[in-house]
């Protein structure tokens, strides 16, 4: 555990780095970035969590069994969403210029970056998203493991 | 009509169903062992069926192409993207469907054996999610027509064999192994990408056909065939670069080995496609060709010695596996160094003939004989060959399995091996003696090896006192014992739907190369 300049900083920033890390996402398919990068983002607040606080806190707030199944969603929503289409071909983007959420149509030419359109790669990015923070996070915790506690009396 | 969308869709579904089922798995195994079973089997059954309807689908429509998000599923080149493939399209020619063919077939025997075999495990969701991960990066690594896209699954593929073979801890052993395979995976995945890059930058595309055709063959593309060719050969496990496959084979758990001869079959697939049909067209085939040759002959003759001194059963098998990929190498290296020759009708064809159908008949045979060995490994609980004796005693079907097996791979009629290997013998005699008697004393030796093992795994007077194997286990078993029996008693069969279709869709890449860049549906 650090000190508790260091936790409160912790707790302030965690905020941050998830709304940080879900704008990566969500705005993969207008700016750099997307799910993967956004994910890792989010995982890093695990991280953060982790390090600042005490790890045996840390395992009970933030169990493995339900990042593998943030994991295996994710994976899943990726592959069914790709598998709706394939009444045209797998991967067939469905959801574009559809109307429907993220179906808003663009016009050609420029423009600011509508954040409501792209079709399924938006959905994507979520599912990419969900699923690397998922996988992130259990390997963080996996490596925390070996964490020993040194306390501040031990010299 | 459905019959119809099924057999067009066929190539995507192939890949889909693993992938499915391999990310569900976690999430089904938190209900229960019976459901995750049951939810294993019917994927990989499934898998299996749709690959055999790929098969009918290739035999008889010729090449499938299958492009990834198009509308409609078959437009290879968008009328405004100016003659350019730009999307991830799957090209299925003969020699890919037999492959997947194949993969499948040896997964799915694995996938039943498993059942039993890693009952006692713990972490089974993952062993089956990773088992399904490594189905399909077989299956995607040959079926791709993109070769980025078959970058990303060879790694899939190194990455969930490694895991894999770590799987039995084994007291640090096995992990140390998969760590091996996992490094080793990585290097030549690097020397591959490199690779990619080279071509990419030369010619702007990383379709295969795009890239075939526009092929000038430069000093850098020479540069990047021998990246290419060396990091296939080195995964396939070609002998100067073999290491990684003893301590690999060895240490996975049975069905694992198993699916690690197809996993590194799928290489060879990628050294074989890449000789023909992407650098086919300019290169030159005669010094190729003599490299393939000359790496498989090596291949065998130290393969099969280096496991003559062996005294760990699935060690040895390993280095037999090492031999006998030199049989598939010299068959189909001498295809490529006549190619385009009058010779090649004389005996070129029918050397690749005979490379392509030891391919399947070493997974099948091979399979079947890592099998055995994980049968034996599973009742006597250990691997060393001294320990072993009088097995022949109480496991009878196991003992069967295993002298099937073993006559098969030394090439012992009525078996497949025996089929495959006198097409190669034939034809190499006419292209060069001397490298068909190496191939026939190897053959020689891999029987004496065999009796070996035979005799001191089964035969003497019982020592341990033990049971058959579980029947799942015998089922797997007796998946591969059935192909064998079929390709050994009527080998025209297998030659007239898989072998004959694929040889000749392999030597002739323009094929290939028009139906993907002939343009729309």
């Amino acid at each position: 555990m650090m000190s508790k300049i260091v936790r409160t900083q912790a707790s302030f920033l965690y905020t941050f780095i998830l709304i940080f890390g879900f704008y990566i996402v969500a705005h993969g398919h207008l700016t750099p970035g997307g799910g993967f990068q956004g994910g890792a983002v989010i995982a890093t607040g695990i991280a953060l969590i982790a390090v600042a606080f005490n790890f045996s806190n840390v395992k009970r707030w933030i169990k493995k069994t339900h990042l593998t199944a943030a994991e295996g969603i994710g994976l899943l929503t990726f592959l069914i969403t790709a598998l709706i289409g394939i009444g045209t071909s797998f991967f067939y983007n469905w959801l574009a210029n559809s109307g429907l959420i993220f179906g808003q149509r663009v016009s050609y030419g420029v423009n600011p970056g509508y954040l409501n359109t792209a079709g399924t790669l938006p959905v994507m990015n979520l599912a990419v998203g969900i699923e690397v923070f998922g996988g992130l996070g259990v390997i963080i915790l996996y490596m925390l493991n070996y964490v020993k506690e040194v306390r501040n009396d031990a010299s | 009509m459905i019959w119809d969308t099924l057999m067009a869709h066929s190539p995507a579904l192939v890949i889909i169903i693993p992938l499915l089922a391999a990310f569900g798995t976690p999430l089904i195994g938190r209900a229960g062992k019976k459901y995750m079973y049951t939810w294993i089997l019917c994927a990989l059954a499934l898998t299996e069926l749709m690959t055999i309807v790929m098969l009918y689908h290739v035999f008889t429509n010729g090449t499938a192409i299958y492009v990834m998000g198009a509308n409609p599923y078959n437009l290879a080149i968008p009328p405004d993207s100016h003659g350019i493939p730009v999307r991830i399209i799957l090209t299925v020619d003969a020699f890919s469907s037999f492959m997947a063919f194949t993969a499948s077939t040896v997964a799915l025997a694995g996938g039943i054996y498993s059942i039993a075999c890693e009952h006692e495990q713990t972490g089974q969701e993952k062993y089956y999610a990773l088992l399904l991960l490594m189905l399909v990066g077989m299956l995607g690594m040959v079926l791709t027509g993109d070769l980025f896209n078959f970058f990303v699954f060879l790694e899939i593929n190194s990455l969930a064999s490694a895991a894999l073979v770590a799987y039995h801890v084994d007291k640090g052993v096995a992990t140390e192994a998969g760590f091996k395979y996992a490094i080793i995976s990585a290097i030549g995945a690097l020397m591959f990408l490199f690779a990619i890059g080279i071509l990419y930058g030369e010619y702007d595309a990383l379709n295969m056909a795009m890239i075939g055709s526009r092929m000038q063959f430069t000093n850098l593309d020479k540069i990047a065939m021998a990246l290419i060719t060396v990091t296939m050969a080195m995964k396939a496990g070609a002998i100067p670069m073999h290491y990684w496959v003893p301590d690999g084979y060895g240490k996975a758990p049975g069905a694992i080995s198993a699916m690690l001869v197809t996993a590194s079959q799928a290489s060879l697939y990628g050294l074989f496609r890449m000789s023909f049909t992407v650098f086919g067209i300019s290169a030159n085939h005669v010094t190729l060709g003599w490299f393939i040759i000359i790496l498989g002959v090596l291949s065998m003759f130290v393969g099969v010695t280096m496991a003559l001194i062996q005294h760990d059963i699935k060690r040895l098998m390993a280095y037999h596996a090492i031999s006998q990929t030199g049989y598939m190498l010299l068959g189909v290296g001498v295809g490529l160094a006549t190619l385009g020759t009058a010779a090649f009708n004389q005996y070129g064809l029918a050397a690749m003939e005979g490379g392509i159908f030891h391919i399947i008949n070493h997974a099948m045979y091979k399979g079947l004989l890592f099998l055995t060995a994980g049968a034996i490994i599973y009742r006597v609980g250990t691997s060393d060959l001294n320990k072993m004796g009088g097995l022949g005693h109480t496991m009878k079907y196991t003992s069967i399995f295993f002298i099937i097996g073993a006559l098969s791979i030394a090439g012992i009629p009525p078996f497949n091996g025996f089929a495959s290997k006198l097409m190669i013998y034939e034809s190499v005699y006419q292209f060069q003696p001397v490298l068909s008697i190496i191939a026939m004393i190897v053959s020689i030796l891999t029987l004496a090896s065999f009796v070996k093992v035979f005799h001191s795994a089964f035969m003497g007077p019982k020592i341990h006192n033990v049971k058959e194997v579980p029947r799942s286990m015998l089922i797997g078993m007796a998946i591969l014992t059935f192909f064998i029996i079929l390709f050994g008693l009527f080998p025209n069969i297998a030659l007239h739907y898989l072998v004959k279709p694929a040889a000749e869709a392999l030597a002739s890449p323009m094929g290939y190369l028009s139906r993907v860049l002939g343009g729309g549906p």
